[in-house]
């Protein structure tokens, strides 16, 4: 961004916080590696040292999906699987976003049969599908670019919904010693 | 090998009628369904057989048969290095056969298996539940009449 050399100069830039937090939160994409079948193979290829997704700031797979941005489903999905994602996914927080990676999560792919859903986009808001059987780790990263562009993006007013909690240590102080 | 498997077989069950097949290699017996545990057993436990391998149990749907379903037991002598096939036939009308579970533990597992995906009951099994499909499902897949891509509405996806 050439940050440095600006703060070198000036000392100081201009900017609004809008564009700042979209910056940070596209800069530190924290992916839920949802592996359920070959796909996530080349998603963990994806995270050794000659593709390398920690060059986008996404090298953090949290296997907890309360610290994710991001759900990578990497896999077929079977309709019994199909509630175990949903539910993860539910206990991600906003905002958050969705990888449909590979043929099978896209669309069931090969599988066109009565046990696997036939494209995740029918439980989960899938921002954008990865093609191929499986998809080679350019084409994952190539995502994750994709998702980054998206996020860069947003702004406050996209996300009407979330809460911000704000920890008043006062009144946390008071109902303490009431206690 | 096959010799004496035919002889001692003869030989211990003169009641039992023995359908002998060979093909590809293998031997095939194939004999009435209330026999299963009783000569599944001494398979395994005479001496010089001692098939003490189950490696797979599962089934045929013939669809239009008089017998639709066909049971197929593979078993292996590690001892002798034999592999052997018996095969059941179990009507749809009563669509059940005796558990080798007892015999063989490995059968546990195949025999829900087979459950699961033909709706054969497998009598006096100690855990007969559904193998792979959720367990409120009602049909059962590998059924001929189930059509390939399932029956719209029987298997629920979460609330988008």
């Amino acid at each position: 961004m050439g940050l440095e050399s600006k703060l070198i100069n000036d000392g100081f830039f201009t900017t609004t916080v809008d564009a700042l937090a979209a910056w940070a939160r596209e800069s530190s994409v924290w992916p839920m590696p949802m592996g359920i079948s070959c796909c996530a193979i080349e998603m963990m290829a994806s995270g050794d040292p000659k593709y390398d997704i920690s060059r986008f700031g996404s090298e953090v797979m949290r296997f907890t999906p309360r610290q994710c941005d991001l759900m990578i489903v990497a896999g077929t999905v079977t309709y019994k699987m199909a509630h175990v994602v949903k539910k993860i996914f539910d206990q991600m927080p906003e905002p958050k976003w969705v990888i449909a990676m590979g043929a099978c999560t896209s669309t069931g792919g090969m599988y066109r049969s009565y046990n696997v859903v036939q494209g995740i986009d029918q439980f989960l808001p899938v921002d954008i599908y990865a093609a191929g059987c499986p998809p080679r780790p350019e084409n994952l990263l190539n995502a994750l670019m994709q998702i980054q562009e998206k996020i860069g993006k947003t702004r406050v007013k996209d996300f009407p919904d979330l809460q911000i909690v704000r920890y008043d240590t006062k009144q946390a102080e008071l109902s303490l010693s009431k206690n | 090998m096959k010799e004496l498997l035919k002889e001692k077989l003869e030989k211990q069950f003169t009641t039992v009628q023995f359908e002998v097949i060979e093909q590809f290699d293998e031997l095939t017996l194939k004999f009435d369904k209330s026999a299963i545990v009783n000569v599944c057993a001494f398979l395994k436990d005479e001496d010089g057989l001692k098939f003490n391998l189950c490696e797979d149990v599962t089934a045929i749907d013939w669809a239009t048969r008089k017998n639709r379903f066909t049971i197929v037991y593979h078993i292996f002598s590690m001892e002798n290095k034999f592999r052997l096939c018996l095969k059941v036939d179990v009507d749809e009308s009563e669509c059940s056969v005796e558990s080798v579970s007892s015999i063989w533990k490995a059968a546990n597992w195949a025999e829900r298996e087979a459950y699961d995906m033909y709706g054969i009951t497998f009598l006096n099994h100690p855990d007969l539940r559904r193998m792979y499909m959720p367990e409120d499902f009602e049909y059962h897949p590998l059924r001929k009449e189930f059509p390939l891509m399932g029956i719209p509405g029987t298997l629920p996806l979460p609330k988008k």
